[in-house]
């Protein structure tokens, strides 16, 4: 391990400021659940880590009932699941908070950090596409959004640029008759990265039994995590039976192009991705039917 | 519920009451562990420490053509850079490896560095030390390493083949004691046979043919492995080391480095699990070299991907078994061929699995095919019963196939072929008292096997296991204090809790509680020799040395009271530590009393004892474990989990239930997720606890556990090593309690998610 500099700005110009000097020689570091351990294994080179965490808007964690959430790229995991409120209305995301590391990993790991290290497994991934977040991103040039869908742009890369940070996500209010799950499988009970993770929302109609609307996304079988139109398509509109999921999932199956690793074989993976977009759209039709 | 219950067989003779066999004390080192206090390997700091860190292959098969550590040597920090140049040249040294014989140096020596090629991916072939652990591995980067890359061998059976590549262009096969007349990555081939297989095969009424394998899997014990070295200007050099054997690793330093075993000394520190892996050398001679380099002393502590990358998994292997049974359930015959992996040198472990493989059954007609086989993985280590495991889950997983052809019970098929006493084994040799049936029966009769299991997707699995144990040399030395405590010291290192296993036979022998005796593992010059911690052999033959020391104490203070008494030492007796004489004048006094009364006379009492048991006897187990299997995503759940083992006769309860609990939880482990994954090149890809998966304590229900007593009549209190056995069964147990789940049987290891899954999709 290399020696770098740490400094802890107080404000997003400031911070912004030490991008621009430092450019790709710098990094945001937010609980360093990956930072930390990428540099002092030798796997990344830094000269300077910029600390998130003493700037306000990288901790902001509010609701809204008209523009929704607004949760700071630094927040840990385990402020948004211990906010009873809000993480009852974002059931998704709150699975995936709870699901990130042990106690201790979560009381530093974020949702902005997860998102920034781009691994097309991570787990909090899927649940903010799930719930169709929205980054918004700090440069030089001021500010513009993207959508999570949109973010990442291979394993480990995404749309920032080597001075811009993320600063938070924005996520609508949850419409009436509303779920939304994230799950995942791995061969133990912790302790494990995904196999294949997978985030869907569904808004049903009045009847409980038509999907409005719905969204399927799946981590860890592709470069990047998914957006899966396809299987939205399947279900928006019909009756949320045994043959909508399925069609769902066979839509999901379809999408994924996975890799064969130590995690799993491109073929174990492609069946999961049906498995759990199936698990994933029953558990989201139980939560908006208790809504 | 209270998991666990002691049985004493009705058959075995009436327990003699002890006092502090078969109680629970606290150990005697366990406030050091819970606090923190206790110094690992890694905790050694000396004045003026260096850091060592050694550079690895990034090839799996590579001819090393030069190192040049130009450039490593001038980083500000770096006060020594090592490469195997450094070592004495091996030439035709030979090391002597006690009852295995004496093997040539240069594999061992290549194995710590390599010379001239790197033969598996993360091999060591260089070395730096450095004023901290982060300028040696900038020191590192700058050695240039040049390398003509080889085609990798990974598969067992593919390294057999006569085109494959060759690991090492000198190595013949010893093919059943003849040389082969050409190169081959095949060692050696022996056999077995007793009886008449095809014989035995016109009897059967079935006979069923499979194949099994077994990854390679690693011990993963917690603390990665550590030395530390101070070499004298003098010449005397100093190790602190995590190790097994504080002898053996003296005896190894001594054998690369080839400087006299008397000026080295080797001081054990704490050591956090080894399981047959702490064995072998790794960073000591290096530590050692470049501290006399450096004239200082050199810490060598690896990261747990060293650990992984370049110390000793157990083999992988490939068994194909033939087996034949009569419609009564009778085993007629058995033939198999087992390949077992080496990795990168010779030394698989094949011949104990050939000699466990059968040993819970009496079989008239067995031959036994042994290959020992050299792969471009790390070179092999002991793991918990090396060899055993690979070889019985063939049989176990069979005998459960053959139970479903003719609808016979698990229990009833291998007490009908239950080994006994004087059965002659597959390699000859026939049983001491051993409790194969009594283990058995009580598995048989426990309320988990009685209980029916219910609901879908869930199966009973049940397998036997046996390990052979060890005997070998052990030393300790006791002195009696004048408080009337007792110091022992002795060359086990603890890993079992057997610092107290030890002390408790000590203090049975003079009735005194096991807190007035203060055991504590010594350094090489400092008790006799002894082996390494390996074997289940401590409790066992360490433990006898600490009777003899309590004998010998015992006869001294007899001795000793009837001097003050002035009576004959006959007429004198000492029970519970009281000593009193038997001629009818009823004096007495204390162990306490006596002992304070010669300190002040200056009489010395104590002794110091050595001791290579013979007849250690073997281990049996039985285990049962319900399964549920989630046919969607073939994760299999561990409901219940029963292991019941002979434990000869256990000293200290709650350790023997310990290990038994322990090599369950590594049993699982191999069985359903570990495994060294390699890509193409031969590169290891899971070389981490996050991807290399053992279970959690969340993954595993609480391990119930069935303590027989079958006493060993080859120890004075009748005990038979505990800490090996336990990890034979549970992998065939497991694929069992999946067959009789799910209907499908599964001969490879580990039976990953991905497998079931496979499996299931093959069977409809």
């Amino acid at each position: 391990m290399q020696a770098f500099d740490y400094v802890a700005p107080k404000s997003l110009s400031e911070a912004v400021s030490l991008l621009e000097q430092k450019g790709e020689r710098a990094r945001v570091l937010s609980g360093g659940t990956d930072l930390i351990v990428q540099v002092r294994e030798n796997r990344r080179d830094v000269d300077l880590i910029v600390d998130g965490k003493k700037i306000a808007e990288l901790m902001e964690l509010s609701f809204d009932p008209q523009s929704g959430l607004t949760l700071g790229a630094c927040v840990p995991c385990v402020r948004f699941y211990e906010d009873a409120q809000i993480s009852q209305l974002y059931p998704g995301l709150n699975d995936a908070a709870q699901l990130i590391g042990g106690t201790q990993i979560q009381n530093r790991a974020s949702f902005g950090g997860n998102l920034c290290n781009s691994s097309p497994a991570a787990d909090s991934i899927p649940a903010l596409i799930a719930h169709s977040a929205v980054c918004l991103i700090a440069g030089s040039g001021g500010t513009h959004t993207v959508a999570v869908e949109d973010f990442c742009t291979a394993p480990g890369r995404n749309v920032l640029g080597p001075k811009e940070l993320l600063v938070s996500f924005h996520v609508p209010p949850p419409p009436r008759n509303f779920g939304a799950h994230y799950l995942r499988f791995i061969p133990r009970n912790e302790m494990d990265i995904a196999v294949v993770g997978c985030g869907a929302s569904l808004e049903m109609e009045s009847d409980l039994r038509t999907v409005k609307k719905a969204r399927v996304s799946l981590g860890a079988v592709a470069p990047t995590p998914l957006l899966v139109a396809e299987a939205a398509a399947a279900l928006e509109g019909r009756e949320l039976d045994d043959s909508a999921i399925e069609q769902a999932a066979a839509a999901a199956r379809a999408a994924a192009r996975p890799i064969t690793d130590m995690r799993g074989t491109e073929e174990y993976r492609v069946h999961l991705a049906g498995v759990l977009t199936r698990r994933a759209l029953e558990k989201s039709l139980e939560r908006a039917k208790e809504d | 519920m209270n998991p666990t219950e002691v049985m004493e067989p009705a058959k075995t003779e009436v327990k003699k009451k002890y006092k502090v066999i078969g109680t629970r004390p606290i150990r005697h080192d366990g406030v050091d562990k819970v606090t923190g206090r206790a110094v690992y390997g890694a905790d050694v700091q000396l004045p003026g420490m260096l850091h060592g860190k050694v550079l690895r292959s990034p090839h799996a098969h590579a001819l090393i053509k030069s190192i040049n550590t130009e450039k490593a040597e001038a980083l500000y920090g770096v006060k020594a850079v090592m490469t195997a140049a450094d070592f004495p040249d091996a030439g035709s040294r030979t090391a002597n490896l006690g009852e295995l014989g004496e093997v040539p140096l240069k594999p061992m020596c290549d194995n710590v560095m390599a010379s001239d090629k790197a033969v598996y991916h993360g091999h060591a072939v260089a070395a730096v030390a450095a004023t901290s652990p982060h300028i040696a591995e900038e020191a590192l980067k700058l050695i240039e390493v040049e390398y003509e890359v080889l085609p990798p061998v990974l598969d067992v059976v593919k390294a057999m083949d006569e085109d494959s590549p060759l690991l090492h262009e000198d190595l013949y096969t010893d093919e059943l004691g003849e040389k082969s007349s050409r190169p081959s990555n095949v060692a050696s081939h022996s056999r077995h046979v007793k009886g008449d297989v095809s014989q035995g095969f016109a009897e059967a009424d079935h006979v069923l043919e499979r194949e099994y394998r077994c990854a390679t899997v690693h011990q993963g014990y917690i603390e990665p492995h550590a030395a530390t070295a101070m070499w004298n200007p003098d010449g005397y050099l100093t190790m602190w080391v995590t190790t097994q054997g504080a002898f053996a690793v003296r005896t190894a330093v001594h054998q690369i480095l080839d400087i006299p075993v008397s000026r080295l000394k080797v001081i054990p520190t704490e050591i956090g699990g080894g399981f047959g892996g702490k064995i072998p050398v790794y960073g000591e001679p290096v530590a050692a070299v470049l501290s006399r380099k450096a004239r200082r002393p050199v810490k060598v502590v690896m990261d747990r991907t060293e650990v992984f990358l370049a110390t000793g998994p157990t083999s992988g292997s490939y068994v194909k078994l033939k087996m034949g049974v009569t419609n009564e359930g009778r085993i007629t015959a058995a033939e198999t061929m087992l390949a077992y992996e080496a990795g990168g040198y010779p030394g698989s472990i094949v011949a104990l699995g050939g000699i466990c493989m059968f040993a819970p059954y009496n079989i008239d007609h067995t031959t036994i095919d042994m290959y020992d086989v050299v792969v471009n993985k790390p070179k092999t280590a002991a793991y918990r019963a090396p060899g055993a495991p690979n070889s019985e889950f063939a049989v176990e997983c069979m005998l459960d196939e053959f139970c479903q052809i003719l609808d016979m019970d698990p229990m009833e098929i291998r007490l009908k072929n239950g080994a006994k006493e004087g059965d002659i084994q597959s390699h000859g040799i026939p049983h001491p008292r051993i409790g194969c049936i009594e283990t058995t029966e009580a598995a048989r009769d426990c309320e988990h096997y009685q209980t029916p299991l219910e609901g879908p997707n869930r199966g009973r699995g049940v397998a036997s296991g046996y390990w052979v144990n060890a005997g070998l040399t052990s030393s300790v030395t006791a002195r009696l204090n004048g408080d009337g405590t007792v110091t022992l010291q002795e060359g086990s290192t603890d890993i079992g809790g057997t610092r107290t296993s030890i002390a408790m036979q000590l203090a049975e022998v003079l009735g005194i509680p096991v807190e007035d005796v203060v055991p504590s593992v010594v350094d090489t010059d400092s008790v006799g020799y002894t082996e390494v911690t390996g074997g289940s052999r401590v409790t066992f033959a360490t433990g006898w040395a600490a009777y003899n020391a309590g004998q010998a104490i015992k006869s001294q203070l007899i001795e000793q009271a009837a001097e003050v008494w002035k009576v004959d030492k006959d007429q004198v007796t000492l029970a519970d530590g009281v000593i009193t004489t038997t001629n009818g004048d009823s004096r007495s006094m204390t162990i306490k009393e006596l002992a304070a009364n010669l300190s002040q006379k200056g009489i010395d009492v104590g002794s110091r004892e050595t001791v290579t048991p013979q007849n250690h006897g073997g281990a049996y187990a039985t285990h049962v474990v319900d399964v549920e299997v989630d046919p969607d995503t073939g994760k299999v759940t561990i409901l219940r989990y029963t292991a019941v083992q002979d434990a000869g006769r256990a000293i200290h309860p709650s350790y023997v239930e310990g290990q038994m609990q322990g090599g369950v939880v590594q049993g699982i482990g191999w069985a359903l997720n570990e495994e060294y994954f390699y890509n193409e090149e031969g590169n290891l890809m899971n070389a981490s606890f996050l991807d290399y998966r053992m279970p959690t304590s969340l993954d595993l229900p609480m391990i119930e556990t069935i303590i027989v007593e079958v006493p060993n009549p080859g120890h004075p209190y009748g005990v038979r090593g505990v800490g090996e056995v336990p990890i034979v069964p549970p992998q065939a147990a497991i694929s069992n309690a999946i067959a009789r789940a799910v209907g499908v049987r599964l001969g490879d290891l580990p039976m990953s998610p991905q497998t079931v899954v496979k499996a299931l999709a093959a069977k409809s």
